[in-house]
Formats: structure tokens, sequence, C-alpha cells
């Protein structure tokens, strides 16, 4: 059947990346400056192949090369699960908090301020001795980015994002997390623009931290499901 | 489309690598690619779905070989191409077309730094459709197999569930995605049981849970 979307439409959609200088080769005009560099180890095609997008978009006045450096330094250093980790331990400290967090996930982290949290869609799913959740994107790759920052590569990777729906508790035993029989396992596929969180449970023998010292237990893993947290 | 992209209860793919204190990027290009796509959606020239879809175009072999940003850059490009952006001269040659005049980039670092996640918002709450089903009912995912983009996973398709939740009027990924338009739709949770998606080997007490849209259900 012939649609508009159909095969067609992949080789033409693809024709611009898997063909010309910037699909493999080393464009000309840099093979010079590699050259330069021959001591240092050979940076991979990707990395070639990246700088010469880069440098085609700079030039074309596409992109400015700042916003990306700033966009970097904001995920490799401001945006990542301490976020998490603090709306965790704020649950856990506060009740009321907690209670507003499992109505309405996306204004509970509202309050916290984080960077990007307007409009987002957050559903937070609580742990607790009788259920477990565990989150994955079969699809894609999607994932909480403003409580959690991006994802780690199991999280994107074939293994996890397959197995995840069938087969939850043999996930959970290869991250060591061997759960009983009686614990019912919810399995959250974010198959929208909804994105999910998981409040694990607090672990005994932390009665008197401080939040903050709360916050410093809370793992990224144990917020996507795949952990516990522990003392 | 059914294409590799759509994982969920495939088997034998491995086991899961988890690396210990993994950096946010493993090579400086990564967070180049990363940063490149955002910097470059803030033309407008697509969307979020249609980005999707441009991963889930790339040949199945490809799809399983490259790494995550790699699929971004070969994605990122045909992207350009398609919408006009770069032409494929430009890319074949690495150079600006001679004479072409050079534009103003939309996203500014002073931008990108003060909002760093900009997902945008993808409820549409004035769309004014009635929602269909209501939490408590049963209904059942349609057997649907566009050649296009679609979040309904195979698995789940013919499957009966409990509707658990509505979210409300979100933009509808299979048209946004060809650039045919929002036609938002209610998106609710669904509740699978695990026996009902994996049948009787999987725990009585297990279930997966789903966001889809209203055209992939019906009554069950």
């Amino acid at each position: 059947m012939a649609s508009p979307n159909g095969p067609a439409s992949r080789r033409r959609f693809l024709k611009g990346a898997a063909t010309g200088a910037l699909a493999s080769a080393v464009p000309v005009h840099m093979q010079a400056q590699d050259q330069d560099h021959e001591h240092q180890a050979a940076p991979s095609d990707a990395a070639l192949r990246t700088k010469a997008l880069e440098s085609l978009l700079i030039e074309k006045g596409l992109i400015d090369p700042t916003a990306l450096d700033a966009l970097v330094d904001a995920f490799e250093n401001r945006i990542g699960p301490r976020n998490g980790a603090r709306i965790v331990a704020r649950a856990w400290s506060d009740p009321a908090y907690r209670k507003r967090l499992l109505v309405d996930g996306g204004a509970a982290i509202g309050e916290m301020e984080f960077e990007g949290m307007h409009g987002e869609h957050m559903v937070v799913v609580e742990n607790t001795p009788r259920v477990h959740n565990l989150v994955v994107c079969t699809l894609c790759s999607c994932y909480p980015w403003p409580v959690l920052g991006l994802p780690p590569v199991w999280y994107k990777s074939a293994p996890y994002r397959s197995r995840a729906v069938i087969d939850p508790r043999g996930v959970l035993r290869e991250f060591g997390l061997e759960l009983p029989d009686d614990v019912e396992i919810r399995v959250w596929d974010s198959t929208a623009e909804i994105r999910y969180l998981v409040l694990p449970e607090r672990p005994a023998g932390t009665e008197k931290m401080s939040e903050s010292e709360l916050a410093g237990l809370v793992t990224r893993d144990s917020m996507v499901g795949v952990a516990r947290v522990n003392v | 489309m059914n294409g590799i992209h759509d994982m969920g209860g495939m088997q034998d793919m491995g086991p899961i690598h988890h690396e210990q204190n993994e950096p946010v990027f493993h090579e400086p290009w990564e967070g180049r690619v990363y940063a490149m796509n955002r910097a470059l959606s803030a033309w407008g020239k697509w969307n979020i779905d249609a980005s999707r879809y441009g991963i889930e175009l790339l040949p199945p072999v490809d799809y399983l070989r490259m790494s995550y940003y790699e699929k971004w850059l070969v994605r990122t490009i045909a992207l350009l191409v398609q919408t006009g952006l770069v032409t494929q001269e430009e890319i074949d040659t690495a150079r600006p077309a001679p004479g072409s005049k050079r534009a103003t980039p939309p996203l500014t670092a002073v931008a990108a730094a003060a909002n760093a996640i900009q997902r945008g918002n993808f409820m549409r709450p004035d769309a004014g459709a009635q929602a269909r089903f209501k939490a408590g009912q049963r209904v059942r995912a349609l057997n649907l197999n566009p050649e296009g983009h679609t979040r309904l996973p195979r698995y789940a398709r013919g499957k009966e569930g409990t509707v658990t939740r509505q979210h409300g009027l979100f933009v509808f990924p299979d048209t946004n995605a060809h650039f045919q338009g929002e036609q938002p739709q209610h998106l609710y949770s669904l509740r699978f049981t695990a026996r009902e998606l994996w049948g009787p080997s999987a725990s009585p007490r297990d279930s997966i849970h789903l966001d889809l849209w209203d055209s992939y259900l019906e009554h069950a």
C-alpha cells in the first residue's frame, strides 16, 4: 500500500544524512587541520562529523556556539538527579508535601522552582512494602529531564527497553534487586509526554536525618525504580 | 510503523550494562550533538514527534548498531535537509552555498542558560473534545498498524485494560509527526495486567501502565 509515511519517505528523509561529507568521510577542508594532531588519539568518525556539522551551522548563522556551551554546561553541572533527590527527601520529611506530590506531581515539583519545570507533566508514583514501581520508555528514551537530567546509557539501551515490560522481575534481579512474589510491580511505559518519577521507600534508620542528609542518600536508580535507597 | 524502535516485549537483547559513575556525556561531541538539536529546534521547523519519527526512520541495522547520539546526529542532518534549513549540497560539501545569506541564530547563550530545559507544553485544554472514557472503565487498544509514527506499542494492540486516569487533551503525535497538525485528543493512563499482555507465565500481581490517546481505544 502506498503511503506518504512509508518506506519511500524513509529513503527521502535519510538522503541528506546517509550521503555526503557529513555522513562518514572527513570534509576536505578539515583534513589538513587533522594532520596537525597526529600525535593525539584519532577522533572518532562521529566526533568529526559533529564538528563538521557544527562548523557549517555556525557559518550559516543557524546556531550560536556559545548557546551550545551553555546547554552542555547546564546538563553537566546543574540539571541532574540531585534535583529529584531533593524532591524525594522533602516528601519523606513533609507529609503534606508528599501528599501534594502524589496528587499533582507537576505542581508540587513546580514549588521547588527547578529550571525547566514550567509546563512539565509529571506523575510521581510511590513505592511501598507492597508495591514497586519501575519506569521505562519502550518506544524511545523518554525520561524526566528536569528532575533526573539526561538518561544513562542503560536506560536507552535495547536490553532494558525491551525487557522491562515483559520481565520486570528479571530486569530488577540484574540490578541486584530481588523482589518477593507478593510485591506488586507496576511498570510505567512513557508512551506520551507524561513523565514518571518513582518516590522510593525511606530506609529504616534515617529517622534523625535532616532533609539534606536524606537527599544525599537518594540515587538516580532508585527514582527510576531499579534500586532501593540504602543507608 | 512496526519498526525496530518498538521494542517492548522483545527478548534476547542481551544483558543490561550498568556503568558506575557514568558521565552525562561520554565524549564532548555527544554534548555538542545534544545541544545542536536543542538550538536548532528553536527555529520551529519541526516538533518533538517529527524528531522521534526521524529516529524511527533509521534502517533497523543502523538503529541497533548506532549509539544514542549517533542516531541524533543522523536524524538532525536529515531534518535540516527535509525542512530546508540546509541544502543537500551544503551537507555534501560541509560549506555554506556560495552567496548564501547568513542567518541570526534564534537561541542565544543567555536564553539557553536561563532555560536549559524547554520541552514545551503539549497539553491543549481548550481543544474542546469530550473524553470518551472515564477512570475505572474497561477499554481495548485497537489493532492499528499505521506506516507512519504512532505511540501505540505493538505489545498493547488488541489488549484490554482499565482506564486509571484522564490526563486531558494532548497534541496527537500520529499527525503532528507528519506536520499534519496537532489534532489534540484526550490522553488516558491505562493499566494492563501482565497476564493480559504476556500470558500465564507472567506474575498475577504485576501490571504495565501506558498513556494512550483516545483514537487508539474502544470500549471493551
